[in-house]
């Protein structure tokens, strides 16, 4: 019973039961949408499950850049015009140095990519935490700024380039899954260790609940925020990679378009608050695997692309309503008084939990 | 002379908030053509009569009579309807709008199309020249303005109603000597115009300088009503603070008056440190072992000082020793490095960090000097915490626990737990036993005389000024940000003579008492000497 309660406060809980029903749904349209195939070709296995996790890989990352900002009560709205930038970069590179085979070519991409994104990131951190610029604004700013550079990049042209190890990493896989997405959930782990073993979370969840008590306590909050948001760049160009990967081609346009607003959902989906302070990876990384299963979903239910962003809008309202401590609490209570016949012990069990519940929330 | 009617009356009023009775039984009342201010120290309830007066808050029991009728206040707008204005000590108007516009706002001319700005401005020009502001441009932006005329600016927005009752919330709080003196001039000007004049300040010369009447509350209840000739400046604090002038001198030190060895360098030493609008140039020192107390009123300049010692804020002057090594302190960090732990008196703002655990808020400041990469080790940190836990015996015994469903007292030990895990040197204590019970308190006050006796320098602040005699060996005494004595703790010292300190008229008449004091206290020193050394 506690263990199940606890369930129900854990915030991305009901991502996962979002993305089960998302699935179930579609299993219902195609009673073969859960299975998984080996293409006789490549010897590979092919499946919807499989793509929905390459797809959830770049959001993945963002979404966990994301978090960092938010946990300290910033916001991060350049993400998607970073994966453009980071796509654009390892295009153009590889496309320069035309080696289709080359290992090396693939590493010199990877490393432009992520050093440019981390200069631009260092801008945005510089902005907010030296600067004193509202997160808003100034990722705002470096939206359009690195949008820009991205066209600059490529030349206003969709880039194409031919490099097999690179393509590789969103259509290769490891033991059946795609390598983009054992790659993401290595960094998420490789970065929940850096949080969570060193005091970096602990500050980062400080300063965004009390960012004057955490500077009277002796907490230097420049070096962390300009940190969070290199972080976030850098794991942005990451995703830029991964998306475009996929087709080796960057669309200076589309490529992260409009997916700053996917990681946002994913990380409050997760369950950390857009106020700041405690923050969830576990729940990142689950909001993201909703937004993408969403999005595949939207895709296989034929829904037609002009009602795409309401019908998401609609699954979302739903889940972060079943998320709120009071909308739940209300329900549970109508429930309780209207199945219970009175007896005396229940109705009053029923009516105490939420009560305490909201003191301890 | 016959009193002519009140035009506020409030009649044995009562607020309870949960667990608190913040107004217990208060009569209040305003006249017309008087200022009337509101004295008490923190929590006394001045606050909260004034929400109550301006409908913020709704009154439990007793009642509140407008021109002889019981009103009842809904809201702000009520109490505005009838005739009641505010200015806070903030000013609440918008930079961004024009002076016109604030003064006007909400109470603008309307024509047969919309608003009517010209004559909007035109109105704001009468009311404005009425203040004796007749100068200002209602077109100029608000921001084009200085912070005082900003402040004038908010009263003649509150008085195009036409108000007949006005209340000024420590509306000098922000101003200089001669802005002061501009707002009392148009504060004169609407008392002999006939309007009752609520103020609220806690600088005890601006007090004498403008009031006609005082009324003094303590703990949410009305101590009395005093016209200002039948009240000085003594038997004011002593009214306030609750201790009547006989035992304020009973309660004499019984701290030992010995000296520190003065050739080793002082833990800390500043000379005149200061930082312009909170605190000016001061000289301060502490020795390691000694308690050195900061008395002063509210808003006298002992909560700046501290913050200037612990580099919380940045100073404009002065030079700072640590140990006789010169330093420069322009940041919290700075000061922890350098054995400096400052406890703030706003617990809940710059002290306690709410949805982390207790344990998680007493390694903070550890884990900070460490850096980011260097966790402290689990073993150590639940080592720091079981000390402090147990040592303060903090309720809940649940390290887990977010530190914001602690009690404040609770949450007092945890900050004092996570201030003595950084080992300073020197520790200032702000306030550290404002709103916590007994138990907690005499805990704190027995940890303060502790921590001297193991060779920490400590700086005590309390309103409370028995506490800051029983625990300090020395005492700075600070009044509208100056610091205006220093006396060693003495059978002589008591809070009396704190106050009477504090209570001198003008800067120099407090020196010549603190002079005074001083050379008492030195010869019960040599005494003092004297016994210790045939000893």
């Amino acid at each position: 019973m506690s263990r199940v309660k606890t369930a129900l406060h854990t915030p991305w809980f009901w991502a996962i039961v979002g993305i089960a029903l998302l699935l179930l749904i579609n299993t219902i349209k195609n009673p073969a949408y859960l299975a998984i195939s080996v293409n006789p070709t490549t010897g590979m296995l092919t499946g919807n499950v499989l793509d929905i996790l390459r797809v959830s890989a770049p959001i993945i990352m963002i979404a966990l850049g994301m978090t960092f900002v938010i946990a300290t009560e910033g916001i991060d709205l350049s993400v998607g015009s970073m994966m453009a930038v980071g796509g654009a970069v390892a295009m153009e590179t590889l496309s320069a140095l035309n080696a289709p085979t080359s290992v090396g070519a693939m590493f010199a991409a990877i490393g432009l990519a992520l050093l440019l994104a981390i200069a631009l990131g260092a801008v945005n951190g510089i902005l907010v935490a030296v600067v004193g610029l509202q997160p808003f604004i100034s990722t705002l700013i470096m939206m359009l700024a690195a949008r820009g550079i991205a066209r600059v990049i490529t030349d206003g042209q969709n880039t194409n380039a031919t490099n097999e190890p690179f393509r590789q990493l969103a259509n290769g896989q490891i033991l059946g899954l795609p390598t983009s997405f054992v790659f993401a959930i290595a960094i998420v782990v490789l970065i929940a260790v850096l949080m969570r073993r060193t005091a970096l979370g602990l500050m980062i969840e400080s300063i965004g609940i009390n960012p004057r008590a955490s500077r009277l306590a002796g907490i230097r909050p420049r070096p962390i925020l300009i940190g969070v948001y290199v972080l976030s760049a850098a794991l942005a160009a990451v995703g830029g990679l991964f998306s475009v990967s996929e087709v080796m081609t960057v669309s200076v346009s589309g490529t992260g378009n409009l997916m700053e607003l996917d990681a946002i959902l994913a990380v409050v989906i997760g369950g950390t608050s857009l106020a700041g302070g405690k923050f969830s990876i576990v729940g990142s990384t689950v909001g993201a695997l909703l937004i993408a299963t969403l999005n595949k979903t939207v895709l296989f239910l034929g829904i037609p692309a002009a009602a795409t962003p309401a019908f998401k809008a609609l699954v979302i309202i739903a889940l972060v309503l079943l998320q709120s401590e009071r909308v739940r609490s209300f329900a549970f209570r109508r429930t309780t008084s209207a199945d219970t016949p009175s007896g005396p012990a229940t109705p009053a069990a029923g009516e105490s939990t939420p009560v305490t519940k909201e003191v301890v929330a | 002379m016959t009193e002519p009617t009140a035009i506020v009356e409030v009649r044995h009023a009562s607020i309870t908030f949960p667990g608190v009775k913040a107004l217990d039984d208060v009569t209040f009342r305003l006249l017309p053509g008087e200022v009337h201010t509101l004295m008490g120290e923190n929590g006394a309830g001045k606050s909260t009569l004034i929400k109550a007066l301006t409908g913020v808050y709704q009154i439990d029991a007793g009642e509140i009579v407008v021109d002889g009728e019981p009103r009842h206040f809904t809201g702000t707008a009520s109490a505005q309807a009838a005739g009641v204005s505010t200015v806070y000590q903030e000013v609440n108007l918008c930079t961004n709008l024009s002076i016109g516009e604030n003064v006007m706002l909400g109470h603008e001319v309307r024509g047969w199309a919309g608003i009517n700005w010209r004559k909007t401005h035109a109105r704001a020009h009468e009311v404005l020249a009425r203040m004796g502001l007749g100068d200002l441009d209602p077109h100029a932006p608000l921001a084009s303005i200085s912070l005082a005329l900003q402040q004038l600016v908010a009263i003649s927005r509150a008085m195009v109603t036409e108000s007949k009752v006005l209340i000024l919330d420590e509306p000098t709080s922000s101003l200089d000597a001669n802005e002061v003196e501009v707002l009392f001039g148009v504060i004169r000007r609407l008392r002999d115009e006939g309007v009752a004049i609520l103020f609220v300040s806690h600088f005890l010369d601006q007090v004498y300088a403008i009031s006609d009447r005082i009324t003094v509350l303590r703990n949410g209840r009305f101590v009395g009503e005093y016209l200002i000739e039948d009240l000085d400046r003594a038997q004011l604090i002593s009214k306030m603070i609750g201790k009547d002038f006989e035992s304020l001198r009973a309660l004499g030190s019984n701290r030992q008056t010995e000296l520190r060895d003065r050739s080793v360098p002082a833990v800390f030493a500043a000379e005149s440190l200061g930082r312009k609008g909170a605190i000016d140039p001061t000289d301060v020192e502490v020795h390691a072992g000694e308690v050195v107390g900061f008395a002063g009123l509210l808003g006298s300049g002992r909560t700046e000082l501290a913050r200037l010692i612990a580099g919380a804020d940045r100073s404009d002057t002065g030079t700072v020793r640590i140990r006789g090594k010169k330093v420069t302190l322009n940041s919290p960090v700075a000061g922890l490095s350098r054995g400096i732990a400052y406890s703030t008196e706003n617990r809940r703002e710059d002290g306690i960090v709410g949805d982390l655990s207790v344990r998680e808020n007493i390694m903070l400041a550890v884990q900070a000097r460490r850096g980011w990469f260097r966790r402290v080790p689990a073993r150590e940190v639940d080592q720091l915490v079981r000390t402090y836990m147990e040592r303060f015996s903090v309720r809940p015994n649940d390290p887990d626990r977010p530190i914001r469903l602690l009690s404040g007292g609770n949450q007092q030990k945890v900050l004092l737990g996570r201030w003595l895990a950084t080992d300073p040197d020197l520790l200032l204590l702000d306030e550290p036993t404002r709103g916590i019970d007994v138990g907690a308190k005499a805990d704190i006050q027995e940890t303060v005389a502790e921590l001297a006796e193991g060779g920490m320098g400590v700086v005590f602040i309390s309103s409370e000024l028995e506490e800051v005699v029983r625990l300090s060996e020395r005492i700075v005494i600070l009044k509208d940000h100056q610091k205006v004595g220093e006396v060693v703790n003495g059978p002589e010292v008591t809070a009396e003579s704190i106050v009477s300190v504090i209570a001198a008229e003008s800067g120099d008449q407090a020196e010549l008492q603190a002079d005074a004091l001083a050379d008492e206290v030195a010869a019960g020193e040599d005494l003092a000497e004297q016994e210790g050394s045939a000893s």
